[in-house]
């Protein structure tokens, strides 16, 4: 005991312990033991899983990605076709189909949830009451009830196709979804994108431009507007030069279905709200503690320095809250990709839909699915971890 | 100096030439009559400039637009008693309410009421589940309330017997337990002896140790035998429970396995042990960056793959297993968090008070770290409440899938009945989280001790 140590003198040797009281001798004991132990777990599993397939003759391997899926599959991003398309093609997409309701979703929910957040702040009694509930019940009613109300409850509320709801230009929605116009681009409309890119190549240079001419000599110059200008009006004036090669695809009535343009199934819809709506509630608390997280003083200081409102939330308070906010903020956005594996409730076609789901019951190859399909959902949070660290190491504060 | 009398208090009578000058102090007035009450609130709150006003306008017709029919709905149009699907269809679908009617089916959900708190469990046993809940809420809401006396007790009876009475009796009991009598023996005289050997070691009393050793495993035997005996009940398999029940089993197992799952993988985590820290990152960092549906498939298709031949878990137990690691590696997180969060000077303190590891940890550190992270706790209690739901893809009847499940039934199948289910099961679950967030905030202020005020 430590007492009985601190009795002998100084000069003395190291009192003699045994070897299992020996810290480093103990430490390196324990982790042997732990590690021997997980590596019999995993062993025994592999070996046990092994003897189980053998004995329910499943077949293992990869050799599946390359066999005739011969499912349908209902939104498809990619050419796919029921009668030769591959599981390796379901993969695609399926990941494709995950990707996209999470980047739609991302943008919705980031807007919805910036403005939920100051108007939480708001000194307007209505408005800050009416954001507060909105974020209190989203938050505290499940996800996949979300989805279940918005895609059995309200969705199915829809009129019948031959009684679409008609938006005029912007197209039909009915119980079998939203009938888009499709843009059909013609002759020369490459060269619309070029300008845009043009546009958007001058703007950046303006922008750098301006900065380190302000940094040099204190002259500012409104590079916002003209760079703006460059990136819209460039390949606007492009587009009428060339006589506007673009028609509208417009959805048209028909008995079982409207016909042409773009259709977003109502999976698509009724997962896009919910993840957004719910996603947006929790971006609200980040935005609204990111604002609070900035110091009135540094307000105060602006103000003292004779910034603007306008200069003080641009160059004091946005920027010191958006360090706050952008961490919490990729994790919400990470979250919302994962959660988009929720639609397999519904059956909108993402990955663990069509993949995990579909094609899992038709091959029965659960350990090759599920390692695959876990290995992609990994990758997304390994990439967004490695994007928020990189971030955090260029923001943090340089403490002197 | 300056004399200071002068600026202060003027002298009464001041001569003619300062005569603009008041010579007396005014009493006190109220503030004008549009700047205080209700009146002076509503031009302070809500109409304060003209882009506020027409912004409280609008929110004003928001909420015309939206609450009176959501009112309408769920409870002046709604109908609240009934026999069968006509109660809650329009004429033209066969019913008795006007046409063009829409209104909640209150009468379905309270037809239903028993399958969405027991599931299919007979009726005759319900008495069994009954019995659970009212040992639920009757030692968990004395617990909560930090007035009431006998915290010890109620937790020992909590941690204790309620999970042990609970399994007797929604199962049955009466498990083969004879197997697992001698592996447990083994176990018991090797910790005995690491006790001894350690005390040997220090040169310490071995006998407090191996007491507490002894009371551990003594306790483990009378678990197992208890578990053992024939109560009499009726087995009833768990495939037969639904509804409220499943949820309540699935995230009471969660929560209670994820804490001290968590708490050792934070540790670990933050551990100097190299091969312990790698084990532990590679462990939290997978299942965070899984959706838990994955995981769910992976329990229910790829655990049983794992097992030796013959060994099987039901399907239930396999959906607890997959929630409780996932959750424990988010509870892992939010403990590290905390850990972190000390200053290292209680290391170091508790260090050089000679405490051991184990002793820092749970007289020091841990009681600090865990109260510093109450909050993310209890979020991570909601989130995974709000996810025992996802069970109802794997084929569990929990609450909200026995709510999905009853709408098959043609009984009572009108427009109306599944937007009716969902909301009710919204307002279940609305006031569970919704109250355990606020009763964490409440813990939050009780036990903040810093002088931030």
């Amino acid at each position: 005991m430590a007492v009985t140590d601190m009795g002998r003198g100084v000069a003395d040797a190291p009192p003699k312990v045994a070897l299992l009281n020996n810290p480093k001798f103990r430490s390196w004991l324990f982790q042997i033991l732990l590690g021997v132990a997980v590596a019999y777990l995993v062993y025994s599993g592999w070996v046990n899983m092994n003897a189980n397939l053998q004995a329910a003759g499943v077949a293992s391997g990869f050799g599946f990605l390359g066999e005739n899926a011969g499912f349908s599959v209902a939104q498809s991003l990619i050419d796919y076709d029921q009668g030769t398309s591959s599981y390796g093609r379901v993969y695609v997409v399926g990941v494709l189909n995950t990707l996209i309701v999470a980047v739609v979703g991302i943008v919705f929910a980031t807007v919805m949830g910036f403005l939920l957040g100051i108007a939480r702040l708001s000194n307007n009694w209505i408005v800050s009451r009416l954001a507060t509930s909105y974020v209190e019940f989203a938050r505290n009613v499940p996800l996949l009830l979300q989805i279940f109300i918005w895609y059995f409850g309200v969705l199915r509320l829809l009129p019948q196709p031959r009684d679409s709801l008609d938006f005029g230009p912007l197209g039909l929605l009915n119980i079998r979804g939203y009938f888009a116009p499709k843009p059909v681009w013609g002759d020369g409309s490459a060269f619309v994108l070029y300008a845009l890119i043009a546009g958007i190549v001058i703007a950046i240079g303006v922008s750098r431009w301006s900065y380190r001419r302000q940094m040099a000599t204190g002259q500012r110059f409104p590079s916002l507007w003209v760079g703006l200008g460059a990136a819209v009006g460039l390949p606007l004036v492009v587009f009428l030069a060339l006589g506007a090669p673009l028609t509208w695809d417009m959805p048209v009535l028909g008995g079982f279905r409207p016909s042409g343009g773009m259709t977003v199934i109502p999976e698509f819809i009724a997962l896009l709200v919910a993840l957004s709506t719910y996603t947006a509630a929790f971006i609200a608390e980040i935005v609204r503690a990111g604002i609070l997280g900035v110091s009135k003083g540094q307000s105060e200081a602006a103000h003292a320095l004779g910034l603007r409102q306008g200069q003080n939330l641009r160059l004091v308070v946005i920027p010191q809250a958006l360090r706050i906010i952008i961490p919490p903020l990729t994790s919400q956005y990470l979250n919302l990709t994962k959660n988009s594996s929720l639609a397999v409730a519904i059956a909108y076609p993402e990955l663990t839909s069509v993949f995990a789901g579909t094609a899992l019951n038709q091959t029965g190859q659960a350990v090759e699915i599920i390692s695959i399909t876990m290995l992609t959902y990994l990758t997304f949070s390994l990439l967004t971890s490695a994007f928020m660290n990189w971030y955090n190491a260029r923001v943090a504060l340089v403490e002197r | 100096m300056i004399d200071r009398t002068n600026v202060t208090a003027p002298p009464e009578n001041v001569g003619p030439a300062t005569a603009f000058v008041r010579g007396k102090m005014l009493a006190e007035q109220a503030a004008p009559s549009v700047s205080r009450g209700p009146v002076g609130w509503m031009r302070e709150h809500l109409f304060p400039s003209v882009p506020q006003t027409i912004l409280t306008l609008v929110c004003i017709y928001v909420l015309y637009l939206i609450v009176p029919p959501i009112a309408n709905f769920m409870v002046f149009d709604a109908v609240w008693s009934g026999t069968d699907r006509t109660a809650c269809a329009t004429e033209a679908q066969g019913g008795v309410q006007p046409n063009g009617w829409f209104g909640a089916c209150w009468a379905y959900v309270g037809a239903y009421m028993n399958q969405f708190i027991y599931g299919r469990y007979p009726d005759e046993e319900q008495w069994r589940v009954n019995i659970v809940w009212l040992m639920f809420f009757g030692g968990l809401i004395p617990l909560l309330m930090p007035s009431l006396p006998f915290k010890r007790e109620n937790i020992a009876f909590m941690v204790l017997a309620f999970p042990v009475i609970t399994l007797i009796l929604l199962t049955g009991g009466n498990f083969d337990v004879i197997g697992t009598y001698l592996p447990l023996a083994i176990l018991t005289v090797l910790a005995l002896a690491v006790a001894y050997g350690f005390a040997r070691g220090s040169q310490s009393d071995p006998m407090p140790g191996l007491k507490a050793t002894a009371v551990i495993f003594a306790s483990l035997f009378v678990i197992v035998a208890v578990l053992g005996i024939d109560f009499g009940l009726e087995r009833v398999r768990t495939d037969v429970w639904g509804g409220l029940l499943v949820t309540m089993v699935i995230a009471v197992t969660g929560i209670a396995a994820s804490l001290p799952i968590g708490i050792a993988l934070a540790l670990g985590r933050r551990s100097d042990m190299p091969i312990v820290r790698f084990i532990c990152i590679v462990f939290i960092e997978f299942w965070r960056g899984v959706p838990l549906i994955t995981v769910l498939f992976m329990s229910s298709v790829m655990l049983p793959l794992f097992l030796p031949e013959g060994v099987t878990f039901d399907k239930l137990l396999r959906a607890l297993i997959g929630v409780a690691l996932f959750s424990s590696a988010y509870m892992a997180e939010v403990v590290r968090g905390g850990l972190q969060a000390l200053p290292k000077g209680q290391y170091e303190g508790a260090m050089a008070l000679g405490l051991n590891w184990g002793q820092m940890m749970r007289m020091i550190i841990l009681p600090q770290a865990l109260k510093l992270v109450i909050p993310g706790i209890v979020n991570t209690f909601i989130g995974l409440f709000k996810d025992t739901t996802l069970v109802l893809i794997i084929g569990l009847f929990d609450f909200l899938g026995i709510i999905r499940s009853s709408t098959s039934d043609a009984t009572w199948a009108t427009p109306v009945q599944s937007i009716t289910g969902l909301i009710f099961a919204s307002i279940i679950y609305f006031i569970f989280c919704f109250g355990m967030s606020r009763y964490s905030m409440y813990m939050e202020q009780r036990l903040d001790t810093s002088h931030r005020s």
